[in-house]
């Protein structure tokens, strides 16, 4: 698609009006990483793109005792160099920095990716880990939808016409909790995760495991909020049996496709290490926590 | 010679002349060129692995309003079967043009069609949609041993091999057989107290430029025409389009561009008379450029190769008799880098014994060409993982054993020569005495070590200095400069003309404005080229001492010249270059040197690496922790640039080893053209490749030149392969060694 039409509103209500009575195709711009990209076909439709980086409440964010409101298109830069919600939702802000380069994190957004809606997009694990809901605002008002159900497969989510992800919301974890992101890549950046693995850990006075949440990614066209890896690790003080059966849950959970990133196989053993690793990383965490 | 001789600027770091332009964003690649009305080629390129093209109609492209000219196959005027010489290859000529434009059969996925000039690019797109085009399509053929066999689909009815006793009653895949034979391979092994073979995989792998393959292009019915471009050899791309075109080679004028990396895939050409040819139609400078996945898809890969070797050695560690059989993918037209491949397998062994057959096979691949040190690193990683194995089997240091059997001056090489000095003791003994090789590894860590032989090239360079009338210099050299060759050439004319560096202005010229100069390739640009440049500022220091020497009405030998200034021996009169130059119209008109050779006595390169690898044996991610790259550099002109070739074919090499593969589905369609899944290593995936520049000199070049280009990507794939192997505790025989490939290893391992 060529963009022919560029808007720039400073409230929510204009955007969804621009998205609503564009004469053609018109999509959300938030950081563009994958907008501009997707649209540099060769000479094809019109679009009309209309940027929410204009509108305050879309990227900024506030930490509360209630919990984090992210806004969507908040840049991944703006959002790793926020050292108050990394003590608090380390895996998430770890998630955001592993999107792209440096370069290309200025830019791109956590609700960015999320509304890509790519099966290897590095949030959705993460986002999972932190029990995120997604406020959604259209023609039709507003509602929320969990984040493991927004999503719906490649490239697809619940978003219609006129809807934009207008804000990220995060309970405050309970006390004793954190999480941890870990993707897995051949090299050391600028790759795409060939699985990844979210994992939030809330442990008792004596290291034992009170609750639990895993989300996974790369390994299904959405990424999965896996109960039964978290229920594995639940009421343990996370031991190697403890780990490898939730390592277990993942990969059971887990439908990947063999491709040029991997094979089937390969991702099913991986994205069970990961959630064994990850889990480690983020009880660690949760005894400071 | 070189060894006694004390220099000023030869050996210093100086800056390139280059670099600011570079660096600024100021410098002009092959897309930076619009002319006044030019307009944009695209290329149609085959969905197929293997197809016969059934039908081709461009009618209802042509009708589309601001296309303006068409070029197929047939726009090439009859094209002979010559063998057309460039950079480090041959190609027969009607293979070239049938590379660059499909004749009836379209031989990989990508292979180039049919071309579309347009007013814009856009629109040119646009027209290639509307090109009526259908296949009948034919299974592909994707890797050489599946090529080789009797019953393999055949991409040319024609070919049959060549290099045999007898011509073959029926075609094959195999365009040639070729073998280097030395003593008797039979009693050899008959002596050896130890025989170990094993045959080895490399996939597929792409020389990985930034820059890719684009040109502008003008014709001219009466005067000449012009070609700007990306090359390794403008000398060379003016040849090429000359003879598939049929046009005067002296009415076509290459000018090249600032390059952005060729490592050999440079050497060839692709759009360049496909832009002539669209120019010639529609009376418009034409310019293309490849996107990044027709770059993957249709320029050069290097070589996949199964070569399998056979080495036999004594308990004491000399090796008896080494035997191979190399078998490499040409891609879609005969002309792998398999000769080579053969010559270079065993050269750093002192050996009796020898045998070695190769074969060149076409597969349904784009058509290979030059990558850094073409055909070695495939062979020597072979023989260099074996050398390895026999070393923990004779429980020897894998050193030792390479220096037991070292080649050195005097050594009676397969493929002919005896060798001159050369470096290769020198450069195990430096790694050997390295902090690298005496300190420990960590747990899941690895070391592997290897070797590497190349020739180097010589080959004809023309190089000619001007003098400008306040005493500096211009120097026009004919090689595109790559990795620095306009630094070096500065150096070494400065160092001869004894003149300050920034006095000396070195540019490349197009093939209109100097003789004929090779292409920067094989490892020849400052060894051959820079004798040129030496040659042609001895020509100018002759001519300030005859400038002085009439104006002082002497004899030029009753003058010295010293830092640039002539003295008369006779008396006590002096002259500086700035004097002579501003009244050289009173004493026989300005002054300019020639160089013009074709050089000689090229001096090999032996490298030495050493690896360290890392192994998550949980993913089987593998990663180098410590690297050191040792090399034989004659005399290292520009340390810095010398140790950068190091660097840069140790990462290439690395890379080969870890990660880099095509990678392609069961149609035989590419999964990976582009640099997202094509996996290049990152400046975070490596340490600090620590260099050791050994010099031991080459005395067929004043200074002590070797070429040190291509030599550095040999070791690497041996080095980090047996570093794997020692991390990861598996077998290593395919590349690359990638997650899944090593975690599979070490799973199969875990059962057995």
């Amino acid at each position: 698609m060529a963009v022919v039409e560029y808007q720039s509103p400073t409230s929510v209500e204009e955007a969804i009006s621009f998205l609503t009575s564009s004469p053609h195709a018109a999509k959300v711009l938030a950081g563009g990483t994958d907008l501009i990209i997707q649209s540099k076909g060769k000479y094809d439709e019109p679009l009309t793109v209309v940027d929410i980086k204009g509108i305050a409440s879309m990227v900024d964010a506030e930490l509360t005792d209630d919990g984090l409101k992210l806004g969507p298109a908040m840049s991944c830069a703006r959002l790793t160099a926020r050292d108050d919600i990394k003590a608090v939702y380390p895996g998430l802000v770890e998630a955001a920095y592993l999107i792209g380069s440096t370069q290309v994190q200025g830019r791109a957004s956590v609700g960015g990716n999320l509304c890509n809606s790519s099966p290897a997009g590095d949030t959705g694990p993460a986002l999972i880990a932190n029990r995120a809901i997604c406020v959604i605002q259209g023609p039709n008002g507003t509602r929320e939808v969990p984040v493991e159900e927004f999503t719906t497969g490649v490239g697809q989510n619940v978003l219609e016409k006129g809807d934009i992800l207008v804000q990220l919301k995060f309970p405050r974890p309970a006390a004793r909790t954190s999480d941890a992101y870990l993707r897995f890549i051949p090299r050391t950046e600028m790759d795409i995760a060939v699985a990844g693995a979210g994992v939030s850990i809330t442990l008792d006075g004596d290291g034992t495991c009170t609750d639990a949440r895993v989300g996974i990614g790369a390994v299904a066209p959405t990424a999965l909020l896996v109960d039964a890896a978290a229920q594995a690790l639940i009421g343990t003080k996370l031991d190697d049996a403890a780990l490898a059966a939730a390592a277990q849950a993942a990969t059971d959970a887990s439908s990947p496709i063999t491709d040029r990133r991997g094979t089937i196989e390969y991702r099913r053993h991986v994205v069970g290490v990961l959630v064994k690793r990850a889990a480690l990383i983020a009880a660690e965490r949760a005894k400071g926590a | 010679m070189s060894e006694a001789r004390e220099f000023k600027y030869v050996g210093t770091r100086s800056i390139r002349p280059d670099g600011f332009d570079k660096v600024t964003g100021r410098a002009n690649y092959a897309a930076d060129l619009d002319l006044p009305g030019m307009i944009w080629g695209r290329i149609l390129r085959s969905p197929h692995a293997h197809a016969r093209i059934t039908r081709l109609d461009t009618t209802r492209a042509e009708a589309l309003p601001g296309v303006m000219g068409v070029a197929t196959f047939k726009d090439f005027p009859a094209v002979s079967t010559e063998e057309f010489q460039s950079g480090e290859g041959s190609t027969a000529l009607n293979d070239l043009a049938r590379n660059i434009l499909a004749d009836d059969k379209v031989l990989y996925h990508g292979h180039a069609v049919c071309a579309i000039a347009a007013t814009s690019e856009a629109l040119a797109e646009q027209a290639l949609d509307l090109i009526d085009i259908e296949y009948d399509v034919l299974p592909p053929v994707m890797d050489v041993a599946d090529a080789m066999k009797d019953d393999a689909p055949l991409l040319h009815e024609d070919m049959f091999t060549e290099g045999l006793e007898e011509k073959p009653s029926k075609p094959s895949n195999i365009a040639l057989r070729f073998e280097l034979k030395k003593g008797d391979i039979e009693q050899g092994f008959k002596e050896a107290d130890l025989v170990i073979e094993r045959e080895f995989y490399t996939p597929t792998v792409h020389q990985g430029y930034i820059e890719p393959h684009a040109c502008t292009v003008r014709y001219d019915n009466a005067g000449t025409s012009m070609v700007y471009c990306s090359t390794q050899g403008h000398f060379d791309v003016r040849a090429a389009t000359a003879k598939l075109l049929d046009m005067e080679l002296g009415k076509i004028k290459v000018v090249p561009s600032e390059i952005g990396g060729g490592f050999g895939g440079k050497t060839t050409i692709y759009l360049e008379p496909v832009a002539m040819i669209l120019s010639q139609k529609s009376g418009r400078p034409v310019k293309m450029v490849m996107d990044r996945d027709e770059v993957f898809m249709a320029s050069g890969p290097g070589s996949a190769t199964r070569n399998w070797v056979k080495i036999g050695a004594k308990k004491d560690g000399t090796l008896v008799a080494m035997q191979a059989r190399l078998c490499y993918e040409a891609g879609a037209f005969p002309g792998s880098p398999m000769r080579p491949g053969v010559m270079t397998v065993f050269t750093p062994y002192d050996i009796e014994n020898a045998f070695v057959e190769g074969y060149d096979v076409v597969v349904n691949k784009p058509k290979v060409a030059a990558y850094r040190a073409p055909g070695a690193p495939q062979s020597e990683f072979a023989c260099e993982m074996l050398i390895n194995e026999i070393a923990r089997e004779l429980d020897m240091d894998p050193i030792d054993l390479r220096l037991k059997n070292a080649a050195r001056e005097g050594t009676q090489t397969l493929y002919g020569p005896k060798l001159k000095k050369v470096g290769l003791v020198e450069c195990l003994e430096a790694v050997k005495a390295s902090d690298h090789y005496r300190s420990a590894l960590k747990e899941n860590q690895g070391r592997g070590v290897a070797a590497g032989f190349w020739f180097n090239i010589g080959g004809p360079s023309s190089v000619s200095i001007n003098m400008n009338p306040d005493g500096t210099a211009i120097l026009i050299e004919g090689n595109p400069d790559i990795g620095g060759s306009r630094a070096s050439m500065q150096l070494m004319a400065a160092e001869t003309l004894q003149l300050p560096l920034d006095d000396v202005k070195p540019l490349v010229g197009d093939t209109d404005v100097l003789a004929y100069s090779g292409a920067t390739g094989g490892s020849r640009t400052t060894f051959a080229t820079g004798m040129a440049t030496i040659q042609a500022a001895e020509d100018i220091v002759r001519q300030f001492k005859e400038r002085a020497a009439s104006t002082w009405n002497v004899t030029p030998e009753q003058v010295e010249y010293a830092n640039g200034t002539v003295t008369n021996t006779a008396g006590d009169d002096s002259m500086t270059v700035a004097e002579i130059c501003a009244g050289a119209d009173r004493t026989g008109g300005h002054i300019s040197g020639r160089g013009n050779i074709n050089a000689r006595g090229a001096g090999p390169s032996f490298a030495v690496h050493l690896a360290d690898v890392e192994c998550d044996a949980e993913t089987g991610r593998c990663w180098v922790v410590r690297y050191t790259a040792c090399q034989d550099a004659g005399k290292a002109i520009h340390p810095s640039y010398v140790e950068g070739q190091y660097q840069g074919g140790a990462a290439q090499g690395i890379g080969w080893a870890l990660n880099e593969e095509y990678i392609y589905n069961e149609d035989g369609r590419l999964e990976n053209p582009g640099f997202l899944d094509y996996r290049i290593p990152l400046a975070s995936d490596l340490p600090m490749i620590e260099t050791i520049i050994v010099e031991v000199p080459n005395d067929f070049h004043p200074f002590g030149v070797r070429g040190v280009g291509e030599s550095g990507i040999i070791p690497p794939l041996a080095a980090v392969g047996d570093a794997v192997a020692g991390a990861a505790k598996i077998n290593v025989t395919e590349l690359p060694l990638s997650p899944p490939r090593v975690l599979k290893a070490i799973a199969e391992g875990a059962s057995a």
